[in-house]
């Protein structure tokens, strides 16, 4: 029910928690509030915005970050079980004055229009790349003896959980498709 | 413009910004002091809220004010009854935002939404669009300004005489538009000023809103709005983010940002009506329309009328001596229906597209054919010429590019191991209209060229659009030009919206940048020596004394589709769709905008369907894991092509717009390859594997 209690936790026991962890290569110390997400402590308290909230319940993929080289969906992160682990945001993807290849790549082959998904869609290429290097199958990996080739069908499926609204899924397709034969 | 940078497919200005997370939407920007709000909706359709207790709210660490109908700072009543927000205890429809919750942090404000307790008195309610409601009327006019019912000829005559006939209804859901980036507000006040960072199509028409509600001079109001993550018609006007923002910032006297949910996304800001249309269609045995008509019901809510003109479509799609279009609404307890890609087009050429392909299986004859033989040398209803029409050469140039000639019309005769495989076609029209705006040009000592001018970019590539139009009409390479928009302080312009937005601008920095030239080449040394030269112009003379003539681009639509004969599941091998919409300026984000409305058009043929729940009056899918929306792994491959068109009675530019085009015959395109594929047809959106198991025996 939206309009009406959720549930009945009590809210005197709330606390806050000391959290130490690396953000884009920089160790970052902050006291947070337990109930801060990873997508809440990017945006509100370090500037990050890089990072999108378009839906905050892990269904639009807009959020997508890497935390330990893994991507992840930063709402779905509590911000205090990260100590000591390592998080990439769209903002270290490159360094200050160039983009990586999979940035340019977006660039040139017009993978996004609004761009409110779009590094969502950026750190979620980025993990799902390494994740075809370490061999993972995908749902529509017919072969599971040999590893997983990265054909179009491969690339839609591994980045169906990033929406786009504006569609630019073929575009997206495109740049991922160009960024790993490339590399 | 010859030659120039119009036409070349430059990437957008903003890339960089958008790739690196640099580029700031509107909840985004480093407030001082800045505080969260956190918008409670209501948990009942209809009714009356008798008691707001705040205290278990206001007892959190962190929570500033519970903003309601009781305490909140007043708006003007007036003509934005939706607007009119935390004014009074009525309850209009469920999910209506009730009360804002203001804390330090978000997660205070999140809790505190949670704990405000409202007890309500509700009344009955009635939430549910059906052809029989006996609260259909006719409204005085559709949106947005055209007769609500047509007639010309003796339709009932011409469709009991003609040997063939076609009588269908069609039923389209609610549709809702969900951008990537929710409506989402900053707000400051200072020293009475209000200033608001707003994600919205347009910043003009919010700050004129905003002035209006708040009782403001305009020019007390700005609205800025650089980037905004996608609008699809629902941000085309202010709505209730900003309204609520501005209200919880003056109340606690801090900045607030304030972004709706996900959830709430889906009804308070408005949605696409669900439609029910019935079509009959008459014909002479070789397929030539001798009668059409085209009934169209929708709903508005108890608040505000919204008249989607559904069948305006019909208008002048297809030519028929005797036609008739109606539309009845219906007033519900429902949030307000809104603006969403191709209003009116959209679901109308779904209802339009799929009769004719019915007519054409009737008939007997190829539905592309079918298309061509009717279409109309003068507008059927205003009797006019087109000031340019090429369905025809869409439909052509697209049928070869699809391969169409070897398509066999039989249903059910292709299969694939366990997939059928079937194709379609559909027709799609869209008017191409203008509206005025102003922009200035500036000369700089450096050389440079600043064009400034309130235009949005939502992620159309507005901004390159402009950006090259105005390196032409400056005759400089575009490297030498600045183009500012997005920002209410700027000469002011429409809405991104009723693809007008490059037709509308454009004609307004290009006559700027001419007058800029005229005021140079009069400049003694014909530059600004010792400072700045500025033109600024005004359209709206120009665009007022534009003469009434049928202006549309057009577009042709193919689908491949295939079915799982065991499942019904429905997959999209292909699609192609052929426009005729004028001057292309970007052929890049030309592309991206024309597969773009495809997409959608794809999403609601298969995917997107607003559920009512009858008992609590609301949609039961409200969030991106229930109401699904065409992901990467649902599109396989899409083709988007333009003809060469060049229309001298529009605009400078000579551009019809591009944003919504692309969906007006996608659904029917694959609605009627499942058709094809299948010998099932589908009447009512979207098709789900339930209804074509269920009507075929499949396997």
């Amino acid at each position: 029910m939206r309009g009406g209690p959720e549930s009945e936790t009590t809210t005197d026991e709330r606390h806050s928690s000391q959290v130490a962890f690396d953000v884009n290569d920089a160790r970052r110390e902050l006291t947070l509030d337990n109930r801060t997400t990873l997508l809440d402590a990017l945006r509100e308290r370090l500037g990050l915005t890089g990072a999108k909230k378009g839906c905050d319940h892990g269904q639009c993929g807009s959020c997508t970050v890497l935390l330990d080289g893994s991507r992840v969906k930063s709402c779905l992160v509590f911000a205090v079980t990260l100590d000591g682990r390592s998080v990439v945001t769209v903002e270290g993807l490159a360094g200050p004055d160039e983009l990586s290849p999979l940035q340019a790549a977006f660039v040139a082959h017009d993978a996004f229009q609004c761009g409110y998904c779009t590094p969502g869609q950026l750190c979620s290429a980025r993990g799902m790349l390494d994740e075809v290097t370490r061999g993972w199958p995908s749902a529509v990996t017919d072969d599971l003896t040999t590893p997983a080739e990265l054909t179009d069908a491969e690339i839609r499926e591994r980045m169906a959980g990033n929406l786009c609204r504006c569609a630019a899924y073929p575009h997206i397709v495109a740049a991922i498709r160009e960024t790993a034969t490339a590399r | 413009m010859t030659t120039g940078a119009v036409g070349q497919a430059y990437p957008r200005l903003e890339g960089r910004e958008k790739v690196t997370g640099a580029a700031r939407y509107a909840v985004e920007y480093p407030v001082d002091g800045v505080t969260y709000g956190w918008a409670v909706p209501a948990a009942v359709v209809r009714g009356r809220i008798t008691r707001v207790d705040a205290a278990p709210a206001l007892a959190l660490p962190g929570v500033l004010s519970v903003v309601h109908h009781g305490n909140a700072p007043r708006l003007a009543p007036g003509p934005e009854p939706d607007l009119w927000l935390l004014q009074e205890p009525a309850v209009h429809y469920r999910g209506q935002l009730i009360a804002v919750v203001v804390a330090t942090s978000l997660e205070a404000a999140r809790e505190g939404a949670r704990l405000v307790r409202i007890d309500y008195d509700a009344g009955p309610h009635s939430t549910v669009l059906t052809a029989d409601h006996p609260g259909l009327y006719r409204p005085d006019q559709v949106n947005p300004s055209y007769p609500t019912d047509t007639a010309e000829g003796d339709f009932d005559a011409g469709y009991a005489a003609a040997p063939v006939r076609m009588d269908a209804t069609y039923r389209t859901p609610a549709y809702h538009n969900n951008p990537m980036e929710p409506h989402a507000t900053t707000a400051q006040w200072r020293d009475g000023r209000l200033l608001v960072h707003d994600s919205n199509q347009g910043a003009a028409p919010v700050q004129a809103t905003l002035a209006e509600l708040f009782e403001l001079p305009r020019e007390s109001v700005r609205v800025i709005t650089k980037h905004v993550g996608g609008g699809f018609g629902g941000k085309g006007y202010a709505k209730a983010a900003v309204v609520l923002a501005a209200l919880a910032a003056r109340q606690v006297d801090r900045p607030v940002r304030l972004a709706l949910t996900r959830q709430q996304v889906f009804g308070p800001v408005g949605y696409r009506t669900p439609t029910i249309q019935r079509v009959r269609l008459a014909a002479d045995t070789d397929g030539r329309l001798t009668a059409i008509c085209h009934d169209a019901i929708s709903q508005t809510s108890t608040l505000r009328e919204f008249a989607e003109q559904t069948a305006v479509y019909t208008r002048s799609m297809y030519a028929a001596p005797h036609r008739r279009t109606t539309h009845r609404l219906v007033r519900l307890d429902v949030p307000t229906p809104f603006w969403m890609r191709a209003p009116g087009e959209c679901p109308g050429a779904y209802a339009l597209e799929s009769a004719m392909d019915e007519l054409a299986t009737v008939v007997g004859i190829d539905p592309v054919e079918l298309r061509i033989r009717n279409d109309p040398a003068v507008d059927p209803e205003l009797g006019r010429p087109f000031t340019s029409r090429n369905l025809v050469a869409c439909l052509r140039d697209g049928a070869r590019r699809f391969g169409w000639a070897e398509r066999d019309p039989t249903p059910r005769a292709r299969r694939d191991g366990r997939w059928l495989v079937g194709t379609g076609v559909a027709g799609a029209s869209y008017p191409a209209r203008s509206r005025a705006a102003a922009a200035t040009a500036t000369a700089r000592r450096d050389g440079g060229f600043l064009v400034r001018i309130d235009a949005t970019d939502i992620g159309t590539g507005a901004r390159t659009a402009l950006w090259q139009v105005a390196a032409d009409a400056l005759g400089v390479p575009p490297e030498r030009v600045e183009v500012q928009i997005g920002d209410s302080d700027l000469p002011p312009a429409g809405v991104a919206g009723g693809s007008m937005g490059t037709a509308s601008w454009s004609w307004a920095v290009i006559r700027a940048c001419e007058a800029l030239r005229a005021k140079l080449r009069d400049t003694p040394g014909g530059g600004p020596s010792d400072g700045e030269v500025t033109a600024e112009v005004s359209t709206a003379d120009e665009v007022r004394d534009q003469p009434a003539l049928p202006r549309y681009a057009y577009g042709a639509h193919f689908a491949e589709v295939r079915v799982d004969a065991d499942t019904g599941e429905v997959r999209v091998n292909r699609l192609l769709g052929v426009f005729a919409a004028g001057r292309v300026v970007n052929p890049t984000t030309a592309r991206s905008q024309l597969i773009g409305g495809m997409t959608m058009g794809l999403s609601m043929a298969l995917h997107e369907e607003g559920v009512l729940d009858e008992r609590y009056g609301d949609w039961v899918n409200h969030d991106l894991a229930t109401y699904h929306i065409t992901g990467c792994a649902d599109v396989e491959r899409i083709e988007a092509h333009w003809l060469d068109e060049r229309d001298g009675e529009l605009n400078p530019a000579g551009v019809k717009g591009i944003g919504e085009i692309g969906i007006v015959g996608t659904a029917a395109a694959i609605t009627n390859a499942v058709h094809h594929a299948t010998g099932v047809r589908i009447r009512d959106l979207p098709v789900r594997l339930d209804k074509l198991i269920g009507l075929s025996g499949l396997a």
